[in-house]
């Protein structure tokens, strides 16, 4: 157990690494108010003994803390006029070779945030195009939570200006419930996935505010059905656009770094109108 | 699993809320359309919560139904599943009025 913060240290094997430096830190889970730690024995002895329950109400969001660290990056970036992406889909859709082929195709400074459960094997993918890469190694993790993104920032410190890509962990279902901070969610539908994927995972592709179907230059070697597969999409998520992209043959490259410019210039709006960025709600259509 | 994590974050906000004295149970109001497992929530308590005040505490989880409104016919109707299309016209998902909860509700000291 762990005796900072009284949680069973499950996290305490969650570690960020900078790829430049070599720098390795350990990230211990945010918590707030940290639990207090009882006498476990004096506890069980005596807990049966007492009179009547006293009842107190909380009515307490459980991911407030989240939220509340995922609202304190959305203000950092914004101050520095950093454009976030959250990039999520599951593993092999082709997030990494995505990104490898963004950051040559961008003429703009970048920053990448690494986040796999184990190895940085895809930071070096990174580090070898030349853009500033962390790596966040969520151990038993599964998803990147506000404040590992938080962590990342201070050792990325990306120029004002820049454009920061979050690669999250490769998984359709827990990423979609943890805001990191981001000014818009990206989700990659690879086409050898099934068609009905957005419908089996709906919580990842209603919060989507682009899709990329990727993978389309393996279309003629499928029988995948990309009117069903869009179908499917919009039955979740009727106004989300998407781009059909390959990454290897580079079709739709241009379609979606123009996005990337336009989100940047909508959001530039945002970060000079107002000094309090508006919260967006998790994980409902925008 | 998410839930390990979210089973932390109630723990903790119990823990807190406890300032060291034993709690013998801890109420959840979990909706429907959370997204959120209840039995894997169920197994994480226990583990997560040994060695805090929290430990050996009884959980009751509250459900709450799925609910949506139309905003073609504005018909709010119950909803199983995260998208659900209204019988009318309208062929887009309702928008979720109920069922998305995620809270500590209480807890009996």
């Amino acid at each position: 157990m762990c005796t900072t913060c009284g949680c069973s240290g499950d996290r305490s094997d969650a570690v960020l690494t900078v790829l430049a430096s070599g720098e390795r830190v350990s990230l211990m889970p945010v918590l707030d108010p940290k639990p207090r730690l009882v006498n476990v024995h004096a506890h069980h002895a005596h807990a049966h003994d007492q009179g009547p329950a006293e009842l107190i109400e909380l009515e307490r969001r459980v991911l407030a803390t989240n939220d509340r660290l995922a609202e304190r990056n959305r203000a950092w970036l914004a101050g520095r006029e950093v454009l976030a992406l959250n990039l999520m889909s599951s593993p092999g859709s082709g997030k990494t070779t995505l990104l490898e082929r963004t950051l040559a195709a961008w003429d703009g400074p970048c920053g990448v945030l690494e986040g796999d459960q184990e190895t940085t094997r895809d930071a070096d993918r990174i580090r070898a195009t030349g853009t500033p890469v962390v790596q966040v190694n969520t151990g038993k993790g599964c998803h990147l939570e506000a404040d590992m993104v938080w962590q990342g920032l201070q050792r990325l410190q990306p120029p004002s200006g820049a454009v920061l890509f979050v690669e999250n962990v490769g998984n359709l279902v827990c990423p979609a419930l943890f805001d990191l901070g981001e000014e818009a969610r990206v989700v990659l539908f690879s086409v050898t996935e099934g068609e009905d994927k957005p419908e089996k995972y709906p919580h990842m592709f209603r919060g989507a505010d682009l899709v990329l179907l990727t993978k389309v230059d393996l279309l003629p070697h499928l029988d995948f059905d990309v009117d069903a597969s869009l179908r499917a999409l919009h039955t979740v998520n009727p106004r989300v656009p998407v781009l059909q992209i390959s990454a290897r043959t580079g079709e739709g490259m241009e379609a979606w770094v123009t996005w990337i410019r336009a989100q940047r210039a909508q959001a530039s709006h945002g970060w000079s109108a107002a000094q309090e960025p508006s919260r967006r709600p998790l994980g409902g259509p925008r | 699993m998410h839930e390990l994590s979210i089973t932390r974050n109630i723990v903790s906000i119990v823990a807190g809320e406890a300032a060291g004295r034993p709690v013998k149970r801890v109420h959840l109001t979990i909706g429907r359309l959370s997204g959120v497992d209840v039995a894997a929530i169920a197994f994480c308590f226990p583990l997560v919560a040994e060695g805090t005040a929290v430990a050996g505490a009884e959980l009751v989880v509250h459900r709450v139904e799925g609910r949506g409104r139309c905003e073609g016919c504005r018909k709010e109707l119950p909803l199983d599943e995260l998208v659900g299309v209204c019988p009318c016209e309208r062929r887009e998902p309702m928008a979720i009025t109920a069922g998305e909860e995620l809270l500590v509700r209480s807890m009996e000291l």
